[in-house]
């Protein structure tokens, strides 16, 4: 079977880009990457993007963006998977790679909202929820979130504090990233004191609503060599799994658990051939505490219920046993919905390439896991070191 | 906001908006809303049944910045509710302080608006749940 290794990445700060377009962003980021892999052509783009059309009244972003980097008449496509289109459009990038259609490709992650009223992009996110029995009734992410929260919180007997060390771990990696939104760290106070957005999700608890852009190119191992890409460069896209659960948050089985993280978890360590003990660090979605939480359990790392102890005892900091959020995560470098699959990509790879600003030690092999929906849409990606 | 173009996609569902009719196949698994295929066991011969709207609040949080549209209510307790048949609703508790829910609160179905569109637009109504008045 042929590999995808990634030979590129680039992207943009995140954060409030006023005097920039979507397409600007996503131009730029893609460049960026191109330059990085030293490629001045690609065989067709990916494009991972949530809203645009809500957000900014532009869709065909296959055409628009390909269009504007300059890219000929490739084939090029949005992918839509709500806020896991980052990690869709990165898979299928990897899987035309794989299946020997193309050699090389670009996938660029783009979202731009705050061209939006704030209440006006809760609704827009709350597309991704289900139309006619949730948004319907007034349900914001916020709320079908701070449900999970609540319902965890009584089940397992955590507070709110236990839950805001995630915060405070994603706040004190981003830091020391130049491309994030937030580069403070933040004590669990900070957290505690903050206004309830959707008790008892409190502004602390959440992802920022945010621009940015981010990109990267996938080829075969052999065509990084004939292209002259030093190995140093190449990170391996190793395993990938991606699953769905019931849209509808009240359909679901079992409220705590992420079945569709678990699933896809399942399927990228198979491919990849490791498991979660071999993983040296962990991007996961934490769009909200809970779901730092919810998903260190579905991968593996942590078991049911024990999620927020990981964070409570330290075990997710960058030099602990799992890291996790290295850059910052979705709650200091910003989560930009559609591009944040992209995001935690390129910024695995500069871990993995011994670049990254807050560099894990020795990182062999790391993973990338961003949510959909309630957890209604989840990919995960495995990547090593070549 | 955008003005609502889609009123069949609204009107389509009136019957289970007023009177949770949810689904019952073969094998007597019900859920809620009515689908076309058991989620539980797969079958497709499914009938309707209207539940009692009676159950349980299993968890509730206090939407403080709805999505643009539902201002008016703000801030409104919103609630998953375990209906007495077993299905898990999501609805907005109404009629209730918000101190006053909990876990295992017994709460009943009502009808009421739930949003309208500006002054000549049209409303939209549908079930939340209250405490039960007894
Ligand atoms: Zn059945």
């Amino acid at each position: 079977m042929r590999k995808a290794v990634i030979i590129g990445a680039g992207m943009t700060p995140v954060g409030e880009h006023w005097k920039l377009g979507l397409r600007d962003m996503a131009v730029e980021a893609l460049l960026n990457a191109m330059e990085d892999a030293g490629v001045d052509k690609v065989d067709s783009l990916y494009v991972g993007n949530m809203l645009s059309g809500s957000f900014v009244e532009q869709e065909n972003l296959g055409a628009l963006i390909a269009d504007w980097a300059g890219l000929g008449n490739i084939p090029a496509v949005k992918v839509e998977a709500a806020c896991a289109s980052g990690g869709a459009a990165v898979q299928e990038g990897v899987k035309a790679v794989l299946s020997g259609l193309e050699d090389t490709v670009a996938v660029v992650g783009v979202e731009k909202m705050m061209d939006a009223w704030p209440s006006d992009a809760t609704r827009y996110l709350g597309y991704a929820a289900d139309a006619d029995w949730e948004l319907f009734h007034g349900a914001s992410f916020v709320a079908l979130n701070a449900l999970v929260m609540r319902y965890y919180m009584k089940t397992y007997g955590y507070t709110e504090e236990d839950l805001a060390y995630f915060a405070v771990n994603a706040h004190a990696n981003g830091a020391k990233n130049p491309y994030a939104m937030f580069k403070r760290p933040i004590k669990v106070e900070t957290v505690l004191k903050s206004p309830y957005v959707a008790d008892p999700i409190k502004l602390f608890d959440a992802s920022p609503i945010c621009d940015g852009a981010a990109s990267v190119i996938i080829t075969t191992p052999e065509k990084a060599k004939e292209l002259g890409v030093p190995k140093e460069k190449w990170v391996e896209v190793a395993g990938m799994g991606r699953a769905i659960d019931t849209i509808n948050l009240a359909n679901r089985e079992d409220l705590l658990s992420l079945k569709a993280a678990k699933v896809a978890a399942e399927r990228a360590y198979k491919m990849a051939g490791v498991e979660a003990n071999d993983i040296d660090f962990f991007e996961v979605h934490d769009a909200f505490t809970i779901m730092a939480a919810l998903s260190l359990e579905a991968l593996g790392v942590a078991k049911k219920g024990e999620g927020a102890k990981l964070a409570r005892e330290g075990q997710i900091a960058i030099d602990a046993d799992y890291p996790i959020q290295t850059m910052g995560g979705l709650k200091s470098r910003g989560h930009p919905v559609g591009a944040t699959g992209v995001y935690q990509t390129v910024e695995a790879v500069l871990q993995l390439r011994g670049e990254a600003p807050n560099q894990v030690p020795d990182a062999e092999v790391g993973l990338t896991q961003n949510i959909g929906g309630t957890g209604s849409n989840i990919t995960v990606n495995v990547l090593r070191r070549v | 906001m955008a003005r609502p173009m889609q009123v069949s996609r609204y009107w389509r569902h009136f019957r289970e908006k007023y009177r949770l009719i949810g689904g019952r196949c073969e094998n007597g698994h019900v859920h809620f809303p009515k689908r076309p295929v058991c989620p539980v066991c797969g079958s497709k011969n499914i009938e309707e049944v209207e539940l009692s709207g009676r159950g349980k609040v299993i968890s509730w949080t206090i939407v403080r910045n709805p999505p643009s549209g539902f201002e008016y209510y703000k801030p409104f307790p919103l609630a998953l509710v375990e209906l007495e048949e077993g299905p898990v609703v999501l609805a907005q508790l109404t009629d209730v302080d918000p101190e006053e829910i909990d876990f295992g609160m017994e709460v009943e179905v009502v009808t009421r608006k739930l949003r309208e569109f500006e002054e000549d637009g049209i409303i939209l109504y549908g079930y939340k749940f209250r405490p039960p008045v007894k």
